[in-house]
C-alpha cells in the first residue's frame, strides 16, 4: 500500500537527499533513511471533481500532473472574472443595489471582452481558435454535471442564452503550446504580459477596483472611491490574496502570480485613472446624471465630511454658496461622460473635502493667526454667555480633532505596520520549489503561533464592521466635544441683509497652476510653505480620505482659481513684471 | 566636466525644461570632440510622489521592524512579540525568486524576546533555535552556538553538550568549510564543557581521596576529560583572539598534571604573540602564573611594567608599586612613583586607602631623605592644576573625614607635602584629628610643618618668598 502511495512522491529528501519514503498514519511523507517527517501529504486531488468516492493520492495520472499539477486549462480573464464576481458579491453584501452585479458589471465585462478581443467576437483570421469549454481536457472531471462553466460563475439571465456557444476565445492555443519556455499556470498567463497594452486595455489587479467602481458610478450608489478602497482594505471587499478564492483546480504558478498576487495596498490615482481609461476603452455613454439629490453631489458630500470633520452645520450653507458660485454643482461638471478629454475628470470626494477647505478658509483665513484671534473672540464670548447656543472657537475644534485624529493615526499606522499579507494557500513560482515555499510556510505559521501566544494580545481581532464613518462625534456626548451645534456668529456680520465673513482678507495657496497634463498636478505643496493651521485641516481630511494631501490641495488650488477667477486676471497684468524678478508662494487677495 | 555637472543637476527635474538647456549651452565643436558624449543618469520614474505613500509588502514590514526595535529598547516583550509575529511573514517575501529574507533579524529578535518573556519557557526556546538552524545554513553554527549559551545559562549542562556535540558533526557541503572558525569555537566551549566535568571529578576526587575511597575510575574519567578538554582549548588558542576563558582552564590543566613548561609557554605566547589582540588578562594570567611558580622579582615586575602601559588603573598596580618601592634600583622606585601617581589619575581609586598609603609612604621618604625631589616635582607639575580639585578639595575632605579616618590621614599626608601646610584638605584634616586628639595627626602636623619648604620648592616657588 504504502509502496503504491509513495511511488510518484520523489523528490529527494530535504535532510539526508534520499528517495525512499513512507506514509504516516497521518498522511505525510516521511523518510525511510533519516526519518525526517515532511509538511508534504499524499495530495488528495479535487474531491469534489472525482467520480468515484475513493480518494486520490498524486501517483494517479503522473503524465497529467506533470502537465499542469492536476489542475484544468484555464484563461486570465476568467481569473478575473472569478475576482470579479467575488468583489461585488461582497459588495452586494455591503447592500449595492442588487441589480449592480447581473445588469451592469457583468455588462461591462462583456464588453470588455468583447472590445478587447477575449470573447463575443469573429476570430481573427489566421489564428486558431479554442471554443471555451474550460475543462473539457480533463477527462474525469466532465461527468460532473454541477460543474459550473467559470463564465457562467457571474450569473446571467437565462434570456442571455448559452454563453458557452457563443463565445470564443482567440488567444490561440497554437501560440501557447507546451514548450512555452515561460512558465505559469494559466493557458495565457505567459502571452497576456506580452499584449500590447496601449492597443488593448490590459486587465490587472487595480483594475478590478476600476471596473467595480465603474458599476457603482453608474447606479449611482452611496459610495466614493476612497471608500471603496478603505473597504478594499479593511478587507471588506476581496483583493488581497483573492486567488485563494479561486477553484482549487485552478492551479496558478509562474506568470500567473505576477498577474494575480497584490503586493501593495491600492492607490487612488491609480484605480481612478484606469478607470476613466476603461470607460474610454468601453465607449460608454454619458452616465446617469448626478444631481443634487445624488450622494456624490458635492453638497451631499460636504455635509458627510463636515459632520466627520466635526465642524458646525452652519458650514454647509457655505460650502453650498462656494458650489454654485463655480458651477461644481452643475449636473454637467460632474456627470462622467467618458472620452471626453475636454472636461477635468471629478474626484468627488476630494471635491467635496477641498469645498471644505476653502470654505474654512474665508471664514478663518488659516493663516496660522486670524483663526486664533477669532477663537478668542469666541471663546470670550462663550464665558459672558453660558446659556443658549455656544460659538464656535477654533482653538477647542482644534485641540478635539487633533487628539482624536492622532490616536486613530497612530492606529492606523500600527495596523499597516501589522498588516498580514499572506493567506493560507501559499503560492510558488514553479513545482521546483514548491517543497520550499510549503516548508516556509509552515514555519511562518509555527513562529507566528508562538509569539502571538507570547504577544497578550488576541490574535486577529474581529474585522470591524465597514461603516462610512472612521470618526463620529455625537451631540449626546455632555464633554462638549461636539461642534455641529455651535454657531458661527461670532465670525459673520450682516450687510445689506446678508451674511458676510468678518474676514476681508484672503491668500491664495498658487497664483498659478501648473498644467495637469504635462506635470501631473495642479500645485506643488510643500508643508513647510504653508501655516500650520492649513496643513493640520489638510492632514485631516488626508486621513478621512486616505489620500496624500498634495491631492487635495491640488484641488483646493482649482477651487480658488475658479472662484477667484475674475480678480486674478486683472492681479496678474499688474504682477507680471514683479513675477518675473522673483515668483511670489503666496498672494493675498480680496475674497468675494 | 563643468557641463556634466550642471546637467547631472538638472536631470531629476522636468525632462522638457533640460533639453533645452542644453541645447542652449551647446559647447563649440572643436571642445565637444574633444568630450567624450554626455551619458545622462535614469530619471526616477514619474509618479515617485505617489508611489511614497503606495503602502506594500517591504515598506509595510520595515515599518513593523521599527515597532520591534521600539518595543525592544522599552523593554516591551508582549509588543515586540505581537509585532514579530506579524513580521514573520517576511520570510516569504517573493513568490518567485532566491529568498534573501530578513532570517538573521528574526532569529536576533525572536532570540531577545524569548529570553526576557516571563511567559517563555526553555521548550519553547529550543524549539524556536531548531526552526532558526534549519533557516539558514549560512549561520547554522553561530545558531548552535547561541543555543547552547542559553542552555547554558539556564544550567542544562548536558543539553549544551549533546548540541555541541551535533553541531561539531554537522556537515553541509561548502558550508562546513566555510563555518571552519565556528567549528573551532564550538569544539572549544565542548572543550571547556570537559574541563567543567574534570573539575569536578577532582573536587570529588580530593574530597574523598584522603578517606581512601578514591576509586580508579574515577580518576580513569577524570583523564579521560583532561584528554579531550586539554585537545580542544589547545586548537583555539592557537588562533589569535580573546580566549581568556580558555587559556585559564588549559593552564589549570597543565598545571595540575605539572607540565609547567608547557603552561609558561601558553601564557608567554598568549602574552606577548603580537598577532593576538592587546589583552590585559594575558598579562595578569602571566604575572599570577609566575608568581605561584615563585619566579624572580625581574620577571614580574616585566610582566605587570606591560599590563602599566595598557591599563595604569589595574588593580595589581599596588603590588606593582610595592614591589618597586622595595627595589634597590633607583629607577624602578622612581617608576614605582610614576605607577601609584598613575593609577590615582582614575577616579576608581579616589578612595582606595591602600593607594594612598603606597603614596603616601613614598612620598614622606623622598621629602625625608630630601633626595630625588625631582621625581615628585616631575609627576606633579602635569597634576598640580588638577589635583588640587579632584582630591583634596574641602568637600572630600569633610567627607573622607567622616567615612575613613585613615584614608584621610594618607591623604592629608600628601596633599600637606605637596600643596603646603596652607592646602584646605590639609588643614581641615589636621584641625579635626587635633580636636580628636588622634596622637598620628599631631604627628602628621609635625611632619609636613617641617619639611614645609620642600613642598614650596616642589610647587616650584622659591624658599625666599616665604
Amino acid at each position: 500500500m504504502d509502496e503504491e502511495d509513495t511511488r510518484d512522491f520523489n523528490e529527494r529528501c530535504a535532510q539526508c537527499s534520499e528517495v525512499n519514503w513512507g506514509l504516516t498514519d497521518g498522511g505525510r511523507f516521511y523518510c525511510r533513511s533519516c526519518h525526517n517527517v515532511t509538511e508534504r501529504t499524499r495530495e488528495v486531488v479535487n474531491t469534489d471533481f472525482i467520480t468515484n468516492s475513493r480518494v486520490q493520492t498524486i501517483s494517479k495520472g503522473l503524465k497529467k500532473q506533470e502537465k499542469n499539477d492536476g489542475g484544468c486549462e484555464w484563461y486570465i480573464c476568467e481569473g478575473f472574472q472569478l475576482v470579479l464576481k467575488k468583489q461585488v458579491e461582497a459588495l452586494e453584501a455591503l447592500g449595492v443595489c442588487p441589480q449592480m452585479k447581473d445588469e451592469i458589471l457583468c455588462n461591462f465585462w462583456r464588453c470588455y471582452l468583447q472590445k478587447s478581443k477575449q470573447a463575443y467576437c469573429k476570430r481573427p483570421a489566421g489564428e486558431t481558435v479554442k471554443a471555451l469549454s474550460v475543462c473539457g481536457s480533463s477527462t474525469d472531471v466532465d461527468s460532473d454535471p454541477e460543474r459550473p462553466s467559470l463564465l457562467h460563475l457571474l450569473s446571467l439571465s437565462e434570456s442571455e442564452g448559452d454563453l458557452q456557444t457563443d463565445c470564443s476565445f482567440t488567444s490561440s492555443v497554437s501560440k501557447v503550446s507546451e514548450s512555452t519556455s515561460v512558465y505559469s499556470g494559466s493557458v495565457d498567463g505567459s502571452l497576456y504580459l506580452m499584449k500590447n497594452q496601449k492597443e488593448n486595455l490590459r486587465m490587472t489587479m487595480p483594475m478590478t477596483l476600476s471596473f467595480c467602481y465603474l458599476a457603482l458610478l453608474w447606479v449611482r450608489e452611496p459610495i466614493t472611491l476612497s471608500e471603496l478602497l478603505r473597504f478594499v482594505i479593511e478587507g471588506h471587499i476581496p483583493y488581497m490574496n483573492v486567488f485563494q478564492h479561486f477553484p482549487e483546480k485552478m492551479k496558478l504558478c509562474g506568470l500567473d502570480l505576477k498577474i494575480f498576487c497584490v503586493e501593495s495596498w491600492p492607490v487612488y490615482e491609480e484605480v481612478f485613472n484606469k478607470m476613466h481609461e476603461l470607460a474610454a476603452f468601453l465607449d460608454l455613454p454619458r452616465f446617469p446624471d448626478i444631481t443634487e439629490s445624488c450622494f456624490l453631489h458635492p453638497d451631499m458630500l460636504c455635509m458627510k465630511y463636515l459632520m466627520e470633520a466635526n465642524l458646525p452645520d452652519e458650514l454647509h450653507n457655505w460650502t453650498c454658496r462656494v458650489v454654485k458660485k463655480i458651477g461644481i454643482g452643475e449636473v454637467d461638471f460632474l456627470t462622467l461622460m467618458p472620452g471626453n478629454k475636454s472636461t477635468r475628470k471629478v474626484k468627488y470626494d476630494v471635491l467635496a473635502a477641498a469645498v471644505i477647505i476653502v470654505v474654512l478658509k474665508l471664514l478663518f483665513l488659516l493663516d496660522d493667526h486670524y483663526e486664533w484671534l477669532l477663537s478668542e473672540f469666541a471663546e470670550e464670548r462663550n464665558r459672558n454667555n453660558t446659556e443658549g447656543g455656544r460659538y464656535f472657537e477654533f482653538k477647542k475644534w482644534y485641540e478635539v480633532v487633533k487628539r482624536s485624529l492622532d490616536v486613530k493615526q497612530k492606529k492606523l499606522d500600527e495596523e499597516k505596520a501589522k498588516y498580514l499579507w499572506r493567506c493560507e494557500k501559499p503560492l510558488f513560482y514553479s513545482v521546483k520549489n514548491k517543497s520550499k515555499v510549503l516548508k516556509r510556510r509552515q514555519m511562518v505559521v509555527n513562529l507566528q503561533n508562538q509569539f502571538g501566544k507570547l504577544s497578550g494580545s488576541v490574535q486577529r481581532a474581529e474585522k470591524p464592521n465597514p461603516s462610512s464613518f472612521q470618526l463620529s462625534w455625537s451631540e449626546e456626548n455632555t464633554d462638549g466635544s461636539c461642534f455641529h451645534g455651535h454657531s458661527l456668529k461670532g465670525i459673520l456680520q450682516e450687510k445689506c441683509g446678508l451674511l458676510r465673513a468678518m474676514n476681508p482678507d484672503y491668500w491664495l495657496c498658487t497664483v498659478k497652476l501648473c498644467n495637469e497634463k504635462l506635470c501631473g498636478h495642479l500645485a506643488h505643496y510643500k508643508e513647510v510653505e504653508f501655516p500650520q493651521s492649513y496643513h493640520f485641516v489638510l492632514g485631516l481630511f488626508s486621513f478621512l480620505l486616505r489620500i496624500q494631501p498634495s491631492y487635495i490641495h491640488d484641488e483646493v488650488c482649482m477651487i480658488e482659481h475658479r472662484l477667484f477667477n475674475k480678480k486674478l486676471c486683472k492681479k496678474l497684468k499688474y504682477n507680471t513684471v514683479l513675477r518675473k524678478l522673483k515668483r511670489p508662494k503666496t498672494s493675498s487677495i480680496k475674497p468675494m | 566636466m563643468d557641463s556634466f555637472l550642471e546637467d547631472y543637476e538638472e536631470a531629476p527635474s522636468v525632462v522638457v525644461e533640460g533639453k533645452k538647456r542644453r541645447r542652449r549651452r551647446r559647447s563649440p565643436a572643436t571642445q565637444a570632440a574633444l568630450q567624450p558624449p554626455l551619458h545622462l543618469p535614469f530619471l526616477p520614474p514619474q509618479s515617485a510622489s505617489s508611489n511614497e505613500y503606495k503602502l506594500n509588502f517591504k515598506k509595510s514590514k520595515e515599518a513593523c521592524l521599527n515597532y520591534i526595535q521600539d518595543a525592544l529598547v522599552q523593554k516591551q516583550w508582549k509588543r515586540a512579540a505581537e509585532f514579530l509575529t506579524c513580521y514573520v511573514e517576511s520570510l516569504e517575501k517573493d513568490y518567485s525568486r532566491e529568498h534573501i529574507g530578513p532570517s538573521e533579524m528574526i532569529w536576533r529578535i525572536g532570540t531577545e524576546i524569548l529570553w526576557h518573556h516571563s511567559q517563555s519557557r526553555m521548550k519553547e526556546f529550543s524549539c524556536f533555535m531548531e526552526q532558526m538552524k534549519t533557516l539558514g545554513v549560512k549561520r547554522y553554527l553561530k545558531v548552535c552556538l547561541e543555543h547552547v549559551f542559553h542552555l547554558l545559562c539556564n544550567g542544562q549542562i548536558d543539553e549544551a553538550y549533546q548540541n555541541l556535540s551535533l553541531a561539531e558533526s554537522w556537515r553541509f557541503g561548502e558550508q562546513t568549510a566555510i563555518q571552519d572558525k565556528e567549528i573551532k569555537l564550538i569544539q572549544a566551549y565542548r572543550g571547556l564543557l570537559d574541563y567543567c566535568s574534570w573539575s569536578k571529578q577532582k573536587k570529588f576526587l580530593l574530597e574523598h581521596g584522603e578517606d581512601g575511597f578514591a576509586d580508579l575510575a574515577v580518576e580513569q574519567e577524570m583523564h579521560g576529560y583532561f584528554r579531550k578538554a586539554a585537545v580542544n582549548l589547545k586548537e583555539i588558542i592557537k588562533i589569535p583572539g580573546v580566549w581568556d576563558v580558555f587559556v585559564k582552564c588549559y593552564v589549570d590543566l597543565l598545571e595540575f598534571y605539572g607540565d609547567h613548561n608547557e603552561a609558561h609557554q601558553v601564557l608567554n605566547e598568549y602574552a606577548y604573540n603580537s598577532k593576538f589582540p592587546a589583552n590585559p588578562n594575558a598579562h595578569v594570567y602571566l604575572y599570577h602564573f609566575l608568581k605561584r611558580q615563585g619566579e624572580s622579582k625581574k620577571s614580574l615586575i616585566s610582566a605587570l611594567k606591560i599590563l602599566h602601559d595598557i591599563v595604569p588603573s589595574h588593580e595589581l598596580m599596588i603590588d606593582f608599586n610595592t614591589m618597586l618601592q622595595k627595589s634597590k634600583k633607583r629607577k624602578k622606585r622612581q617608576l614605582g612613583l610614576e605607577v601609584i601617581f598613575a593609577a590615582l589619575d582614575y577616579a576608581g581609586w579616589k578612595e582606595n586607602a591602600k593607594a594612598w598609603s603606597c603614596l603616601a609612604r613614598q612620598v614622606k621618604q623622598i621629602v625625608i631623605s630630601e633626595k630625588h625631589l625631582d621625581w615628585i616635582k616631575q609627576e606633579w607639575n602635569s597634576r598640580k592644576d588638577w589635583w588640587p580639585d579632584f582630591h583634596f578639595s574641602r568637600y572630600l575632605a569633610k567627607r573622607n573625614w567622616q567615612e575613613n579616618k585613615s584614608l584621610s590621614y594618607e591623604k592629608a599626608l600628601v596633599a600637606g607635602i605637596l600643596l603646603g601646610k596652607d592646602c584646605k584638605y590639609f588643614k581641615y584634616v589636621s584641625h579635626q584629628g587635633c580636636k580628636a586628639q588622634l596622637k598620628r595627626f599631631r604627628m602628621l602636623k609635625k611632619i609636613v610643618t617641617r619639611h614645609n619648604p620642600v613642598s614650596l620648592r616642589i610647587c616650584g616657588l622659591p624658599d625666599s618668598s616665604v
